[in-house]
C-alpha cells in the first residue's frame, strides 16, 4: 500500500500519466469523451493559475472567470472582428490578460483577505457585464462568432478534435512544468510565506506588494491561456463563458483536488469533470449528490484529495524510516495533532 | 546598536507608546517588560517597521530606519519573532526555513523559467542556512517533521531560526517563552545566551520575571506607554516605580 502510494509521487507517475493522457484519443469511446477531456485540460489549466494566486500566495481571487472570459474574448475578437490569424491573437491574449492582470492587481491587492476577495469578486462582475452591455465592442449577448481556429501551419488541422486535445496537451504540460518549477523555487517559497501571514513574510524581508502583483499577474496569464484555447475550442463565445459561476467551479475544483498542490488541480478537474459528465442522466438533481460529497470531503479532507494523500504519506514514510525508538515518539507526536483538530 | 529618540505612537487619541527613548548596547540581552497594555509589542512593531511612529526617530547602527518599510528594515539586520508565529502547518520544518533566507537572494521569474546558474545556487545557499540556523537551535532531529506534528517549545525554536535564517543583526523576541514549561523556558533561555555568544542582540519582551532577572543586561519597563524605568535586573528590582506599576501592591502580589 505504502509502496504503491510513493511510487504516485515519484517521477516515473508522472511520465505514465504523460503515456495515458497520449493514448486517450485511442482507447476513447467516442469524440465526445476526447471532446470532454480536452475541455477538462483547459479548465485545469485555468484553474493552475487559480492556484498559484489562492492557493500559493492565499489571496482569494474571485475574478478568475473574468480574466478567463477577457483571454477568450481577446482571442475571440482579435480574429473574428479584426482578421488576426490565431496564434498572433493567442499571444495577444495573454499579453491582454498580462496587463489587465497587473491594472487590476495593483489597486485590489492593496486591500487584505476578505476585502480583496469582495473587491475581485466586483472585478469579475464588470468584466462579465461589459462583455454583456458593452455591444460596439463585444456583440452583447450575440456573442462572437467565427472565430478562428489554431493554424496548424499545414500540418495539422485543429478544427479536428484529436489534433486540438493534442494541443491543448500540450500546453497543460507546460502549465504543470511551470508550475512545478515555480513552486518549488524561492519564488514560489517566496508567495507561500505570504499565505503563511502579510506580518511574518515582511519581518523575513520578502516585498509583498511586488510579490503578490507577479503570483496575480501569473494567475491571470494562466486564465487568458485557457480563455483563448476555450475560444479556439468551441469558435462561439459569449457573455454566460465570463459568469462569476465559473470562478466557483473552479474555486470546487482547486478545493477537491488540493489547494496549493502540486496535482491537486489536475485531479481535481479531470475528476469533477468526469464525475458531472457520468451523473449526466440526472440532470440537475445531480446537485443532490455533489453537494453533500463537497460537504464530506470539506469536513473530512480539508486540503482535497492531494493534500490529504501527500500529508498521510509525509507522515507514513517519516515513521518506517525513524528507528524503532523514536517511532514510539512519533506515534504521540501524530496523535496529539489528530486531538488538537478534533 | 539600536538607538531610540522620542519614539511616539498614538492610536486615535491614545498614545500606546509614548516619548520613549531609550539605547540598546550591541552583543546584550535587553528585555523589555511591563503590565498588559504597556505598549511593548507596539514598541516592537515600531522598531520593525511594522506599524510608524507618530514622531520619534529608530537608529540602528548610524542609519536612520524610521521611515522604511518593513521589509526594507529586515534586510538592514533586524529579525524578528511574534507571539504566536504562523508557520506553514503542512509543510516540514526545513521547507518552512528556507525561505528565511530568502532576502538575500536576487532571482526573480526569470530565473524560474531558465532555471538559471544563480537560482540553483541561491536555492542551495537557502537550504544550507536553513541546516545551519535549525543546528544552531537544536532542532536537526526534526528536519523533516511536519510543523503540525511538533512541540509547543520546538515551534518557539523554529520561530527563533526562521528570524535567524534573516542574517539579522538584532533579533526582537516577543515573549519568546510563553506557553512552554519551566525547563524549557530554561533551555530557550541557552538559546538566547548562545545567539549573544554567536555576536547578536537580542531584545525581548516577556513576563516570565525569573527568567528575565537571571537572563538580561538590561530591562526597560514601559507602563501606559511610558518609559518608566530601565537598568540591570537588580536596579529594575529595587525600584519602587517598577513595584508599584507593574507588581501592584503587596497585597495584589501574595493574591
Amino acid at each position: 500500500m505504502l509502496k504503491l502510494a510513493s511510487f504516485m509521487t515519484r517521477p516515473a507517475a508522472k511520465y505514465l500519466l504523460i503515456v495515458l493522457a497520449l493514448v486517450f484519443p485511442l482507447i476513447a469511446k467516442n469524440e465526445y469523451q476526447v471532446y470532454v477531456m480536452a475541455s477538462a485540460f483547459i479548465w485545469a489549466i485555468a484553474v493552475y493559475g487559480l492556484n498559484i494566486i489562492t492557493g500559493y500566495c492565499g489571496q482569494l481571487n474571485l475574478a478568475h472567470g473574468g480574466f478567463f472570459a477577457l483571454g477568450a474574448y481577446t482571442l475571440g475578437l482579435l480574429t473574428a472582428d479584426y482578421g488576426w490569424s490565431f496564434w498572433p491573437a493567442f499571444v495577444g491574449a495573454l499579453l491582454m490578460t498580462a496587463f489587465i492582470g497587473f491594472l487590476v492587481g495593483v489597486v485590489s491587492l492593496r486591500l487584505k483577505e476578505h476585502y480583496f476577495a469582495i473587491f475581485t469578486l466586483c472585478v469579475g462582475f464588470i468584466m462579465y457585464m461589459l462583455t454583456d452591455k458593452w455591444e460596439e465592442l463585444t456583440h452583447g449577448p450575440i456573442g462572437v462568432r467565427d472565430i478562428a481556429a489554431p493554424h496548424g501551419f499545414g500540418i495539422v488541422d485543429f478544427t479536428e478534435t484529436t489534433p486540438f486535445y493534442y494541443l491543448v496537451l500540450a500546453f497543460l504540460i507546460f502549465a504543470i512544468w511551470f508550475m512545478g518549477k515555480l513552486s518549488r523555487s524561492l519564488l514560489g517559497r517566496t508567495f507561500m510565506a505570504i499565505r503563511n501571514g502579510d506580518d511574518l513574510a515582511q519581518s523575513l524581508g520578502i516585498n509583498l506588494m511586488r510579490n503578490k502583483t507577479l503570483a496575480f499577474v501569473l494567475s491571470t496569464t494562466y486564465a487568458g491561456m485557457a480563455g483563448a484555447l476555450y475560444a479556439g475550442m468551441v469558435r462561439f463565445i459569449g457573455p454566460e463563458d465570463g459568469n462569476i459561476l465559473h470562478t466557483f467551479d473552479m474555486i470546487t475544483y482547486l478545493l477537491v483536488g488540493g489547494i496549493g498542490t502540486l496535482s491537486g488541480p489536475l485531479v481535481g478537474t479531470v475528476g469533477i469533470v468526469w464525475l458531472t459528465q457520468s451523473l449526466q442522466f440526472l440532470e440537475e438533481y445531480r446537485m443532490i449528490l455533489f453537494g453533500p460529497l463537497l460537504v464530506v470531503l470539506v469536513i473530512f479532507f480539508p486540503r482535497g484529495i492531494v493534500g490529504s494523500f501527500l500529508g498521510w504519506l509525509h507522515r507514513k514514510t517519516l515513521d518506517a524510516g525513524l528507528p524503532a525508538a523514536k517511532k514510539k515518539e512519533s506515534r504521540i507526536a501524530t496523535g496529539k495533532e489528530v486531538e488538537n483538530n478534533a | 546598536m539600536l538607538k531610540i529618540e522620542n519614539l511616539t505612537k498614538m492610536f486615535g487619541g491614545l498614545a500606546a507608546v509614548n516619548d520613549v527613548s531609550v539605547e540598546f548596547e550591541a552583543n546584550r540581552i535587553n528585555a523589555i517588560i511591563g503590565p498588559n497594555g504597556a505598549g511593548k509589542s507596539t514598541f516592537f512593531n515600531l522598531v520593525a517597521g511594522t506599524h510608524k511612529p507618530t514622531s520619534g526617530r529608530i537608529i540602528l547602527d548610524g542609519e536612520d530606519i524610521t521611515p522604511l518599510r518593513c521589509d526594507y528594515i529586515a534586510q538592514r539586520g533586524v529579525g524578528r519573532t511574534f507571539q504566536t508565529t504562523n508557520l506553514f502547518e503542512q509543510a516540514s520544518v526545513l521547507d518552512n526555513l528556507i525561505v528565511g533566507h530568502r532576502l538575500r537572494t536576487k532571482s526573480g521569474l526569470w530565473d524560474v523559467l531558465i532555471n538559471s546558474k544563480r537560482l540553483q545556487w541561491e536555492e542551495k545557499a537557502c537550504r544550507d542556512k536553513a541546516r545551519e540556523v535549525l543546528d544552531f537551535v537544536g532542532l536537526n532531529h526534526v528536519e523533516n517533521r511536519l510543523i503540525a506534528d511538533i512541540t509547543q517549545e520546538e515551534r518557539k525554536r523554529v520561530a527563533f531560526a526562521l528570524a535567524l535564517a534573516t542574517d539579522p543583526k538584532i533579533v526582537l523576541l516577543d515573549e519568546p517563552a510563553a506557553g512552554v514549561n519551566p525547563e524549557e523556558t530554561e533551555g530557550l533561555a541557552d538559546l538566547m545566551r548562545k545567539m549573544v555568544d554567536h555576536g547578536l542582540t537580542v531584545c525581548l519582551i516577556e513576563h516570565k520575571m525569573d527568567m528575565i532577572m537571571g537572563l538580561a543586561d538590561k530591562i526597560m519597563v514601559l507602563d501606559h506607554g511610558e518609559k518608566i524605568a530601565e537598568g540591570t535586573p537588580t536596579e529594575i528590582r529595587e525600584n519602587p516605580v517598577v513595584i508599584e506599576a507593574y507588581l501592584g501592591s503587596d497585597e495584589d502580589a501574595a493574591a
